[in-house]
């Protein structure tokens, strides 16, 4: 432990056996590393940069096959947690501002949305977790929040289809926000976020952050 | 060369050996309804509508197998859960079966005679087996104890269970191999020539392989010993090459392969130990044209055909209901074509 008492941000061995406590799922030790980062120095947002970067390297292993996604899972989840336990005024982050909301659109599978909850949540973002909508009941729901940015979240290939559909409907019925789209069928088809008239795409929960930060007109 | 049946070309291509042309299994499940003039719950509703478009659809594109796999969440529903039928892809399972961690040391698995939805696809294999006999394989599916859990509890719930109560984890295993095990045997007694074993959770896309080795690659061995007949792993996209060694030490004959690693890799990763089954890809497959098709065909086959030990087919292991009729006939106008062995070999 006594190595952590000298943190630096730029410290790559504390990066390193954070990341490396993520990638074994221990959370015992994740959390051991935040608290002796947090009690031997609190420059702002120290806690944030250890888990973006340990974030980011795992969203590369992951895009290179080096990290499964049972990894991902449970490194966002205890970041997220962490995050919460450490800064319970925050339990949300709400470093970033910004309206967002996350929404299975006509599917059922919710994992890429848990996974990508938790990375940006974990990364200071502040999003709202509308669970699982048709696209009427999204369509009344984006309209009345007023929405910056609304990401959805498919595995399904008929669901990530009907983005075309609410994208019209949306357009048409005056929503001014950015459609952000992600999962499985996105990623097997590059072009098809484009053909459903998306905004943007992310390949993967911490692309998910870059783009979002784009998106709201900020820097990741 | 001999024209095959379709049982002759698979079997051979199966030995390592070259068949007469590149087997094909178009996995289609939800096209019968389309053939049919029918929904989709209409469709599975009823074991004659399925025994129908099976056969249809074998006439039509001519391929190589026959698919009695009505759609995954049938096991939940079996175990008691929900279906929620779409109108445009396959049915997903609804909430969990299993709520909490306590509730595995209750579990019992279910009778697979006693229970209707799993007497339906009996049904349709030993209809099939009744109009086809032994000329062409038909693929009963099971999903592997290991992978079950996703559509039983939830896939984050399953990774909580995995990494933080390993005595309810291997309880529900023990719960689902005895399950999986009944299940294969049902399949296999009704008349299918072999089991699809769906393991998707074992790729190293979804875990890590070390956890494989502790987990899946154990149930795969216990299951597979237990399942009388020939076994197909299939990842459902997943990629393999992280546990290549392993996946033919578990006893299977087939490995499905993702789109996502090269094909001439795996060949010779498994060369001689497994046959390799993929790995078009279903998503684009629904914008193909005939000029697409082709050459999604003929590349695979120049990197994966020589020497046999291949199976052409999608890389998921069902192929979306969106892909039309048209790309589908391509595709096997492309095989026969540019699949044949008599061409000399040379696939390049």
């Amino acid at each position: 432990m006594e190595r952590y008492c000298m943190y630096d941000p730029s410290d790559s061995m504390l990066d390193t056996a954070f990341w490396g406590a993520l990638m074994r799922s221990n959370r015992h030790d994740a959390e051991q590393i935040m608290r002796q980062l947090l009690v031997q120095t609190s420059p702002p947002g120290s806690a944030e940069k250890l888990v973006v970067t340990a974030l980011e390297r795992i969203g590369a292993d992951w895009e290179s096959g080096r990290a499964a996604l049972s990894q991902v899972y449970m490194s966002g989840r205890i970041c997220e947690e962490l995050m919460a336990l450490i800064f319970p005024r925050t339990p949300d982050g709400n470093n970033v501002s910004g309206r967002c909301a996350i929404v299975l659109l006509n599917d059922y599978h919710t994992l890429g949305k848990r996974i990508v909850l938790s990375a940006l949540r974990a990364s200071g973002f502040s999003i709202q977790d509308w669970g699982q909508m048709t696209q009427e009941q999204l369509v009344a729901k984006a309209l009345e929040s007023d929405v910056e940015v609304l990401l959805i979240s498919t595995l399904m290939l008929a669901s990530a289809l009907k983005v075309k559909d609410l994208k019209t409907e949306l357009d048409a019925k005056g929503f001014n926000g950015k459609l952000l789209v992600g999962g499985a069928p996105f990623r097997l088809d590059k072009r098809l976020w484009k053909d459903v008239g998306a905004d943007a795409t992310a390949d993967n929960a911490m692309d998910s952050i870059r783009v979002l930060s784009s998106l709201l007109g900020r820097q990741s | 060369m001999k024209a095959m049946s379709s049982m002759e070309r698979v079997l051979t291509t199966l030995g390592h050996r070259e068949p007469d042309r590149v087997p094909l299994f178009l996995l289609l499940t939800m096209h019968g309804a389309k053939e049919l003039g029918l929904g989709i719950k209409e469709y599975f509703g009823n074991v004659e509508h399925v025994v129908e478009g099976q056969l249809r659809m074998l006439k039509k594109y001519r391929h190589d197998c026959l698919y009695p796999f009505f759609y995954a969440p049938i096991e939940v529903e079996a175990w008691g859960g929900e279906v929620i039928y779409a109108d445009d892809g396959p049915p997903n399972s609804g909430a969990p079966v299993i709520t909490s961690a306590e509730k595995v040391a209750s579990l019992s698995p279910p009778d697979v005679y006693r229970t209707p939805c799993l007497l339906k696809v009996l049904d349709v294999i030993s209809g099939l087996k009744a109009n086809v006999g032994g000329t062409v394989p038909i693929i009963g599916v099971v999903m592997s104890p290991f992978s079950l859990p996703v559509m039983q509890m939830g896939f984050g719930a399953y990774f909580e269970l995995m990494h933080e109560q390993p005595d309810f984890f291997w309880k529900l295993m023990r719960v689902n191999e005895a399950f999986c095990c009944d299940w294969a045997t049902a399949q296999l007694k009704a008349g299918a020539t072999a089991i699809c074993y769906f393991d998707p959770v074992s790729s190293p896309t979804i875990i890590p392989r070390e956890h494989y080795l502790e987990t899946g690659f154990v149930i795969a061995k216990r299951t597979i010993a237990s399942i009388q007949g020939p076994v197909a792993t299939h990842l459902a996209s997943g990629r393999c090459m992280g546990i290549s060694d392993l996946l033919p030490q578990t006893g299977t004959a087939v490995v499905g392969v993702s789109m996502e690693e090269d094909l001439d890799v795996l060949k010779s990763a498994f060369a001689g130990k497994a046959t390799i089954m993929g790995n078009l890809n279903g998503i684009a497959m629904r914008n193909w044209n005939a000029e697409d098709a082709e050459k999604a065909v003929k590349k695979a086959v120049s990197l994966a055909a020589r020497g046999g030990g291949f199976i052409l087919s999608d890389n998921h292991g069902e192929i979306p209901w969106q892909v039309p009729e048209d790309s589908l006939l391509a595709i096997g106008e492309a095989v026969r074509e540019w699949g044949r062995y008599s061409l000399g070999g040379d696939h390049d």
